[in-house]
């Protein structure tokens, strides 16, 4: 198991957006079965942790992944990007095999 | 590739299923669009990284529309098909619309709202606005790499129905989804999370570019009331730069300075204003077209010394808003800082000093506007969780009521009704065999319709003919989330209906609004004489009519002389009716009453007589 990690700019703009929003214990990374190619990212603010949930540190942000979820994202780098005007969290995956072009949606 | 966003808890959407929503502030001078991303607040920015646009179009010859920043740079060259701070007009009627002959556009005239005539054709307000509100949609899709769901959009809490679906129009041209428009105080309220504080009064004091408006707000149980509003059409941030520019004149010895020098000038005297409120002094160093240079000194508390008067000023229509919610500086809980003028120390100071504390500044006074558009527009789109209590309501700034016979108003829904509302209210016919009603909307809070602003009419026809008082026309008011009106009647026993949706073509002033509910409460005593006095003369009309009616039909039943008495008594009621006493056009009632009293037990008689003749005595026997 390689877990998951963030980017340094992911991890102090989740800091920043935790820090803002006044609550919560970190992020919640997951996928669910939906989107076009099967597959589709979950990312939420996290505000209590699970029993069952597998915990990542990583730049001082807590990471929480279902059980269940982890064999689609293990190895998963979390990256912040700016494109244009737009700005968002982009998902590293290796363990995807085509996606669908949306890149919220993919298929393992 | 979209870009992800990190969610509320449980609140993920599926993929291509994201909720974007976002707040818009359609300014007078300046506009925004915020969103809340990754559950916070932001303002989106241009390609150039600015969060402001100007709000100025303009039509140029060639076909091009430019918005913003360009259309500004080329204003003072191309004045007429430049079109600043619309948002006066909208919802206007040339009348309504003050110094007209100092503005620079070739105004059409209109029945309904104000057109300008523009190189390209002629415009209206809500194409104009809807020219902002493009720029500030393509930003926003850019930013948030999607098509936006919906939007908020914010217009000052003293907008009538008119200037709002003026609003609502732009944005629909605009390829908007509106859901929902937010007063601007309000929005200021909620960018400062007040919606989730104590209850109680809190001011909104907002000092933008050319105006003042200040807001007083009741929070109870998640409703923000708006108690009173007033303000400044004329006073704002520009006024200061023109006092900085005046002193720049004086002091560099320059009486005609050309068109350039005085852009110039004027803008310089913007920059030092600004760069004040951060340092204590500041140098003024500027080239003139001819070669002079300016090198003046300026410091904060000139500034200050020299703009005393202006901050003053806008004390006079916070004082009046107390006045009319009658409400003392000291009830006031909070006072939310609004407009980029708001920034200057000596203003925060007077405000401060005002209502003895700290007012509320800590976020940027031009974007706390949309910023509160953008959370709610995030709410809306149903980007929270609903358990959160977060059902926020805004509420109708004037009274909506019919006009009932004589001119008088029937409330149907009173200023202050939170909305969405709806309420319905029982009207009558008034004469035997009616079979249409006219129904007319106006809003207001005198009694009498000639005193209220009208906002629609229409009828119902189709009433079967019942006897005066037996048809029950239930008629419905209903104000959806946006403020605007919807009247429907519908006559019970047959069930013919007709509807209204109120669109009116302009709309009434700040000041009418505020004159409006002023004079509402100066005349209260006022309008009740006149409401007694036009009662007692509906009265009289319809006992009139009555009487005139039965003496048609059974006049037989009445000897000459007791027929002349009743004749006598209907003249003397007529001739009462005229005159402005109520109680003698009451007395004069009460006597026609009595008069016919005899007349009436006889044609009780004849009709109880008439109905059993023939029948037999059984048939009688239950």
């Amino acid at each position: 198991m390689m877990g998951i990690t963030l980017s340094e700019r992911a991890a102090q703009h989740v800091t920043g957006f935790l820090a803002k929003r006044g609550k919560g214990v970190g992020l919640r990374l997951g996928v669910r079965t939906s989107g076009c190619s099967g597959m589709a990212y979950k990312l939420e603010f996290a505000d209590e942790a699970l029993p069952e949930d597998l915990v990542f540190e990583c730049h001082g942000v807590k990471v929480l992944v279902d059980p269940k979820s982890l064999p689609y994202l293990d190895g998963t780098e979390l990256d912040f990007v700016r494109e244009g005007l737009n700005e968002g969290f982009k998902f590293k995956n290796p363990n995807v095999k085509d996606e669908c072009g949306c890149g919220e949606s993919f298929n393992v | 590739m979209a870009l992800l966003q990190i969610a509320e808890p449980g609140m993920s959407t599926a993929p291509h299923q994201h909720r974007l929503a976002v707040g818009i502030d359609l300014g007078t001078t300046n506009s925004l669009v915020a969103t809340v991303r990754n559950g916070v607040p932001v303002v989106l920015l241009d390609e150039q990284g600015r969060a402001l646009l100007p709000s100025v179009v303009r039509y140029a010859a060639d076909g091009k529309i430019e918005v913003g920043q360009t259309a500004q740079a080329v204003q003072a060259r191309d004045a007429r098909n430049t079109i600043v701070s619309v948002k006066r007009f909208m919802g206007r009627g040339l009348r309504d619309v003050a110094h007209v002959e100092t503005m620079p556009y070739d105004f059409v005239a209109s029945d309904g709202m104000v057109r300008l005539r523009t190189v390209q054709g002629v415009k209206s307000p809500v194409e104009i606005s809807a020219e902002i509100l493009k720029v500030l949609k393509s930003r926003a899709e850019a930013s948030l790499g999607g098509e936006m769901a919906g939007v908020v959009i914010t217009v000052p809490a003293y907008f009538d129905d008119a200037q709002r679906q003026a609003t609502k129009d732009a944005a629909t041209l605009a390829g908007l989804n509106v859901y929902r428009l937010l007063n601007e105080p309000t929005a200021a309220a909620i960018a400062y999370g007040l919606d989730n504080a104590a209850e109680g009064v809190y001011a909104v004091y907002d000092l933008g570019g050319g105006t003042f408006d200040f807001s007083i707000l009741r929070l109870s149980r998640g409703v923000f009331e708006v108690l009173a509003t007033s303000g400044d059409a004329q006073l704002g941030g520009d006024d200061f730069d023109q006092r900085v520019y005046c002193w720049m004149l004086d002091h560099a010895r320059i009486s005609l300075p050309s068109l350039e020098d005085s852009r110039r000038m004027l803008a310089k005297a913007r920059e030092i204003k600004e760069s004040l409120t951060y340092r204590d002094e500041a140098n003024m160093l500027l080239q003139l077209t001819n070669r002079d240079r300016i090198d003046l000194m300026l410091t904060r508390e000139e500034l200050a010394g020299m703009t005393r008067h202006l901050v003053a000023k806008t004390m006079q229509p916070v004082k009046k808003a107390l006045r009319d919610a009658s409400l003392k500086r000291e009830d006031v809980k909070g006072v939310v800082m609004v407009g980029g003028a708001t920034r200057m120390p000596h203003v925060q100071h007077a405000v401060a000093e005002f209502f003895g504390m700290e007012p509320l500044n800590n976020l940027d006074p031009d974007k706390v506007v949309a910023l509160g558009a953008a959370i709610q527009a995030n709410v809306l789109a149903g980007n929270r969780k609903t358990d959160e209590d977060w059902l926020l309501l805004d509420v109708i700034p004037l009274s909506l009521g019919l006009e009932t016979m004589g001119g008088l108003v029937e409330r149907v829904i009173p200023r202050n009704s939170t909305i969405p509302a709806a309420r319905a209210q029982e009207f009558t016919t008034y004469k035997d065999g009616q079979t249409a009603m006219s129904f007319h909307v106006v809003q207001g809070e005198r009694e009498l319709v000639s005193d209220c602003r009208s906002l629609a009419r229409f009828e119902l026809r189709g009433i079967p003919p019942m006897v005066a008082g037996a048809a029950r026309i239930r008629v419905t008011f209903q104000v959806d989330a946006d403020g605007l009106l919807a009247v429907s009647a519908r006559e019970q026993s047959s069930g013919v209906e007709a509807k209204i949706e109120v669109k009116p073509s302009y709309g009434l002033g700040q000041d009418e609004i505020a004159r409006m509910l002023r004079d509402g409460f100066d005349h209260a005593s006022d309008d009740l004489q006149a409401r007694a006095l036009s009662e007692q003369r509906v009265e009289a009309g319809r006992l009139i009519d009555a009487t005139e009616v039965a003496l048609a039909a059974d006049g037989d039943l009445l000897s000459d002389a007791e027929r002349a008495a009743v004749d006598a008594t209907v003249s003397r009621l007529r001739d009462l009716a005229q005159g402005a006493d109520h109680c003698a056009i009451k007395a004069g009632v009460e006597e026609l009453n009595r008069a016919t009293t005899e007349f009436a037990a006889r044609r009780m008689d004849k009709s109880v007589r008439q109905a059993l003749a023939g029948r037999s005595v059984d048939s009688l026997k239950v």
